[in-house]
């Protein structure tokens, strides 16, 4: 494998290769000096000669996005299937991609993992050069791009969708500061000014819930058990979807953005809403 | 065919070292020093925005003198080579002492290979677990690196400000405390190009660039330390100090000004 190392011979200077002024971005840095590290080159070109059908890869499945007074909140089952197997139970598909920004992603779970870290570096990366973070806008964009890339993977089965939830520091308005960004497989970029929106194959149930539940006005603690029921009717419905497993104490996984910041709740916290949550199921299930 | 000027590799060498050491020796000064919390930065530095120190990694912090757009290339090189680092393995396997030694070999190679050496002289910094663990490595303009226990003084008036530091410095302080020596050792070395201190300096919120490295934060541990709360972390005498008038942030001197001959 061609692998150049920051002391590679073929440069007079160890750092040469990474000092030649340029962009800010390290994709596109990556792409022009060690590109076999870029998620979705490889499995494109590999790919193109056989068909995804015969590869049975995981894939994540729901996603929930939800704005309230204070921000907006991002929330995601623990379940990947390949197939009509569960293929992880605990499996993490929602992640801190900087202090103000995070993503959930569905699709095949490989590619999509991969993509969520390049992001998550190229956010740091960009805040390191340039001394400033970048806006809301531009990390949309940036994974954007990502999405675009991975097309012609997805062309061939691997498809990944993810969902990107911001709080703009930079709003006028503190109330519409919390922001939900789509995407489709072609890296088609939408903003949801709605106030929720979900991905994954659970998506249409627990779009359904959360039209009936959902307030844009309500607080933070509101909104958290909102998209919990979410994914409760989500996982009700959809096999690919996992409930909360009160067994394995498996729960789903909740990051909350406010002027504040981007926290991970804990797992305490989530484990309260889960059980009233199903405590209320308990008396009628269909919520 | 013209014949080139014969001039011995040592004489040129020392050229060299000579217009480096000069070029360094006429900025402000930055000091990195440890204390109980992790690594503290302070730079005399009256801009804002063209930083001294800034963030490498998760745990490493770059701090440098002399010319800033030789520097300023060094410091976007190291957060690019760890970036990549750090993204093809993982985010444990990027530590100082790798860093360092990519600095010391590409300052070496430029000393060696280049017309103008650089005018530049960068410590990194990394924070470990444990106090114990906490690394301070100096690379100089020609490539040499140093292992520093304690702290690091680097630019123009080093001598009165490591002798100050030595008499004030001692492992394990606490943040406020640390930053009373540091700063007293930078108002011992006097104005660029004044050499040591003809009058006392007081030097305020604004002649000063502050940042830590945090052992107790995860991920991230780098800190900028700016306005209010760097005032209030300074000693009561630096508080109030102000530039009556705001001088100019950047560069001190000229590229090669060591070449000039001495006035």
């Amino acid at each position: 494998m061609d692998h150049r190392s920051p002391l590679d011979a073929r440069h007079p200077g160890p750092l040469d290769p990474f000092t030649a002024p340029a962009t800010a971005s390290f994709t596109d840095y990556v792409a022009a000096t060690a590109p076999h590290l870029l998620p979705g080159r490889a499995t494109a070109a590999q790919a193109a000669a056989h068909s995804a059908a015969g590869l049975d890869v995981p894939h994540g499945t729901t996603i929930v996005a939800l704005v309230c007074a204070d921000g907006v909140i991002i929330a995601g089952d623990r379940r990947a299937t390949s197939g009509n197997v569960i293929a992880q139970r605990d499996i993490e598909k929602v992640f801190v991609t900087d202090s103000y920004s995070a993503v959930g992603i569905a699709g095949s779970a490989g590619i999509a993992l991969e993509m969520v870290r390049l992001f998550t570096v190229d956010l740091e990366h960009y805040e390191k050069i340039e001394g400033v973070p970048l806006s809301l806008d531009g990390k949309a964009n940036k994974l954007a791009g990502m999405v675009r890339q991975n097309l012609g993977a997805a062309m061939q089965g691997f498809v990944v969708v993810p969902l990107f939830v911001g709080y703009d520091t930079d709003a006028a308005d503190a109330s519409k500061a919390g922001r939900i960004v789509t995407y489709d497989p072609t890296g088609g970029r939408y903003d949801e000014w709605l106030g929720y929106h979900s991905v994954g194959s659970g998506s249409v149930f627990a779009k359904s819930s959360m039209k009936k539940l959902h307030d844009p006005t309500n607080d933070l603690a509101r909104t958290i058990r909102t998209a919990v029921e979410a994914l409760y009717d989500a996982a009700d419905d959809d096999t690919a979807t996992g409930g909360p497993d009160t067994v394995r104490r498996i729960y789903p996984i909740v990051v909350s953005i406010t002027a504040e910041g981007a926290v991970r709740r804990s797992e305490e916290e989530i484990a309260a809403v889960v059980d009233q949550v199903i405590a209320g199921r308990t008396e009628k299930p269909g919520g | 065919m013209t014949m080139p000027f014969y001039s011995s590799v040592d004489q040129l060498l020392r050229d060299r070292s000579e217009l480096a050491r000069k070029g360094i020796a006429r900025g402000r000064s930055v000091v990195v020093l440890t204390y109980a919390g992790g690594v503290l930065f302070v730079a005399e530095n009256h801009s804002t925005a063209l930083h001294k120190v800034s963030e490498i990694y998760d745990r490493i912090g770059f701090a440098a003198v002399g010319r800033y757009n030789e520097f300023e290339n060094l410091r976007t090189g190291g957060i690019r080579a760890a970036d990549v680092r750090g993204y093809s393995y993982d985010r444990r396997d990027v530590t100082g002492r790798w860093l360092a030694n990519v600095y010391a070999q590409t300052l070496g190679s430029i000393f060696i290979d280049q017309q103008k050496p650089f005018e530049v002289e960068v410590c990194v910094a990394e924070v470990g677990e444990t106090a114990e663990a906490d690394q301070l490595y100096r690379i100089t303009y020609d490539g040499s690196i140093t292992d520093e226990p304690k702290f690091v003084v680097m630019g123009g008036q080093t001598e009165p400000i490591s002798a100050k530091l030595g008499e004030t410095f001692e492992p394990g302080q606490e943040l406020a405390d640390v930053i009373a020596v540091a700063v007293g050792g930078l108002q011992a070395g006097g104005a660029p190009g004044n050499g040591a201190a003809t009058e006392e300096r007081i030097l305020g919120v604004s002649a000063l660039e502050v940042a830590v490295l945090e052992r107790g934060r995860p991920r991230r541990s780098f800190r900028r330390i700016t306005g209010a709360a760097l005032r209030e972390l300074l000693p009561a005498a630096n508080r109030g100090a102000d530039d009556a008038e705001p001088e100019v942030g950047g560069d001190d001197a000229p590229a090669a000004s060591g070449a000039e001959p001495e006035a």
